[in-house]
């Protein structure tokens, strides 16, 4: 099964490096918020592939010379992107109104000339359908080299450039501050993701090539704080993607690589948005109910210590799980101390937060937080004398 | 041209094109002033997974699966964004980004797995649809419009494209107010005891009917240019909705059938023999529009900046 060619495993390593390429490059992107500007990017290359077919074949050429037609759709792609920038800049319309407008009608105006390439010499066109969707299938060697020598280069220049675009990306102020041409950096972003983008064309095809800028750098968001192993995550997740997707792929038939790759890289992406610690569902939802313990928590030991009755069907189950009241509701030993703490950092909270000069202090009360936690033992040594004697017997531990 | 020849070749293909065209646009100059023009984009990528689920749970190439199938993919794809929008914190664009491509990527795969050699169901149709074939075989000339008998053979996209779009303006005509109200300043619509939330799904599910409808008839990629082109173009013509909406109308129009008559006749005149993708030049005029209003329009600026700077 694992038994590739030549051919197809030249194809999985350009794949991997152009995921590797793509999720480092698209983090940039979506961190500027601007990851939809890689679909305008990628429709626009169909007209370009179609007039490259064209121009070769009437140049005499045989017209499917990958090198020429990956050319022609760098040509158009970049004609696209100005079009989506000066749509932008120059008029009212907004972005997504501008990338939508680009990409429907370069897409359109790619199809139409598809069809003029359809009558004007029948059967020599069947491989630019290829580039919708992307084909590796019956591939030359030719193109695969082409492809996996992209792939390095691309991740070169990414290498290369990933400090500025970092800092553009996060802190554009800074960057103009410290002397950087943002409009020269965004240019360069945009030029490796046309870059990409360009060299996805054959394996992914470009409607599905977007997802190898967007997925991997929203997965990798869940698994960190950081840029730049936000960069690194997203680059390992996609090459990942690309290398594991193009050997699925090759290892049956009916398996096309693009859509492979992409549900491989969502695979991850639902992977991450479940489990993920911290910013995954699960993480979210554990601490949602912890959240609501500590309240129902807190809010039991006050009714206790005041000798308010208890009849929240959660707190007494919390309460009694934690062995503070018996099964008659009656506190326990150990749930009269507790809730006497309680009381005593409700009232010096009480205390402080009356107190308008204590201002910020006072603001990081959540009826949660110990207030020893927020103010020096001396500090509260102070409120306690203001306090005056504590009724119930506090020091118990 | 005889009427012989235009009326059953030409003219459904050309209405069917333009209520299509109409259809899109209304909904899609709200799309575009509320900054969710994409969302047409999203709609009409995820109709192909749609009615290839359709097409393996019915076993058949028949309409209404399939448009139930394409309108049931909408509003999962839409839950979809949502709900990662919401569970991941992640902005709108890029969720949105990994839903449809993930979706059109099941979709194609879907396809390529099960066996629909022997119907015909493939992504190039599903993308530039097939507006030329929807042809009136019983007509003979102008006087069958009058024949009923001959009307009873017109393509029946066309009557299903009339109905839709003549529902699309009931839509905007009842809702009027609300949509033009919550779409200029949502804040004040939601003070006045609006319910702005439900109104917006009201209109992205108005869109995707539009958009299936459409899709099913012309394919995808006329959609989302009519989604967002004719309304784009309008909205640097004018500042008055009302008036945009009429641009807009008027563009789409435009559009469709000058595209239409450009694909079946633009390559005759040039002295070709074959016809072009009619979807495709209808999605370029449409370009062409916009690329004219963006350089002379007279509300191009952006407001206060200067005009022509």
């Amino acid at each position: 099964m694992f038994d590739l060619g030549y051919n197809a495993s030249l194809v999985a390593l350009g794949a991997a490096l152009l995921g590797i390429a793509c999720g480092i490059t698209g983090t940039f992107l979506f961190l500027r918020k601007r990851a939809l500007v890689s679909d305008a990017i990628s429709h626009a290359t169909l007209p370009g592939v179609a007039l490259a077919f064209i121009v070769m074949v009437a140049l005499g050429g045989e017209g499917r010379n990958l090198f020429g037609l990956m050319a022609g759709s760098a040509v158009t792609a970049w004609a696209g992107l100005l079009a989506v920038t000066w749509l932008t800049t120059r008029t009212r319309l907004a972005e997504d109104a501008a990338i939508g407008a680009v990409l429907s009608v370069f897409f359109g105006a790619g199809i139409v000339l598809l069809t003029v390439i359809q009558t004007m010499s029948a059967g020599k066109q069947a491989g630019l359908e290829g580039f919708l969707l992307g084909s590796t299938a019956g591939m030359l060697r030719a193109d695969a080299i082409i492809i996996a020598a992209g792939g390095a280069v691309v991740l070169a220049l990414v290498a290369l450039l990933h400090r500025p675009m970092t800092l553009a990306a996060f802190d554009p102020d800074y960057a103009v501050a410290t002397g950087m041409n943002l409009r020269r950096i965004d240019l360069a972003t945009m030029g490796l993701v046309m870059a990409v983008v360009v060299i996805g064309l054959k394996i992914v095809g470009l409607i599905l090539i977007v997802a190898m800028l967007i997925i991997p750098p929203v997965t990798a968001r869940f698994w960190t704080e950081r840029s730049h192993r936000v960069a690194l995550i997203a680059g390992a997740l996609g090459g990942l993607a690309g290398g594991l997707g193009a050997v699925i792929s090759a290892s049956a038939p009916a398996l096309p690589t693009g859509p492979i790759i992409v549900l491989t890289s969502f695979a991850f992406f639902a992977a991450s948005l479940i489990l993920a610690p911290g910013r995954g569902m699960i993480a979210a939802a554990a601490q949602h109910l912890d959240y609501r313990r500590r309240v129902h928590l807190r809010q039991g030991l006050l009714a206790l210590a005041q000798a308010h009755p208890v009849r929240e069907a959660l707190t007494l189950r919390i309460l009694r799980r934690e062995g503070l009241i018996r099964a008659d509701g009656v506190a326990t030993e150990a749930g009269r101390a507790r809730a006497a703490r309680a009381l005593v950092d409700e009232r010096r909270w009480q205390l402080l937060r009356a107190d308008p000069s204590t201002g910020d202090l006072a603001d990081r009360y959540d009826g949660l937080t110990p207030i020893e936690t927020v103010l020096t033992p001396d500090q509260i040594a102070t409120l306690d004398r203001r306090l005056g004697p504590v009724p119930v017997s506090g020091g118990v531990t | 041209m005889s009427g012989a020849e235009f009326v059953p070749l030409s003219l459904p293909p050309i209405l069917i094109g333009t209520l299509a065209a109409i259809a899109c646009a209304l909904p899609g100059n709200f799309l575009v002033l509320r900054r969710q023009a994409l969302i047409g984009d999203a709609i009409s990528h995820v109709a192909l997974p749609g009615i290839v689920v359709a097409f393996l749970l019915t076993g058949v190439v028949s309409t209404w699966p399939m448009m139930i199938g394409a309108a049931g993919a909408a509003l999962v794809a839409v839950a979809m964004i949502e709900g990662i929008r919401r569970l991941g914190g992640i902005e709108p664009g890029a969720a949105m980004g990994v839903v449809f491509t993930t979706l059109f990527a099941g979709g194609v795969l879907l396809l390529e797995q099960s066996d629909t050699s022997n119907v015909h169901l493939d992504v190039q149709h599903a993308l530039y649809g097939n507006l030329e074939s929807l042809i009136w075989l019983d007509a003979f000339g102008w006087e069958s419009l009058l024949d009923p008998v001959a009307l009873d053979g017109l393509p029946p996209e066309l009557i299903r494209m009339a109905v839709v779009c003549l529902g699309v303006c009931a839509f905007l005509w009842l809702f009027w107010r609300p949509l033009k109200i919550s779409t200029f300043d949502e804040g004040f619509a939601r003070t006045i005891g609006m319910r702005t939330g439900p109104l917006g799904l009201a209109l992205v599910v108005v869109a995707a009917i539009a958009a299936v409808a459409a899709f099913d008839a012309v394919g995808s990629i006329i959609v989302i240019a009519m989604f967002i082109c004719p309304p784009a173009s309008a909205r640097l013509m004018t500042d008055s909705l009302e008036r945009q909406i009429a641009w807009s109308v008027l563009f789409a129009t435009v559009s469709a059938v000058l595209g239409y008559v450009l694909a079946g006749y633009g390559p005759l005149w040039l002295g070709a023999e074959d016809a072009v993708s009619a979807a495709g030049m209808i999605a370029t005029v449409s370009g062409v529009i916009l690329a004219l209003t963006a350089l002379f329009g007279p509300r191009r600026g952006r407001a206060g900046q200067p005009q022509g700077a």
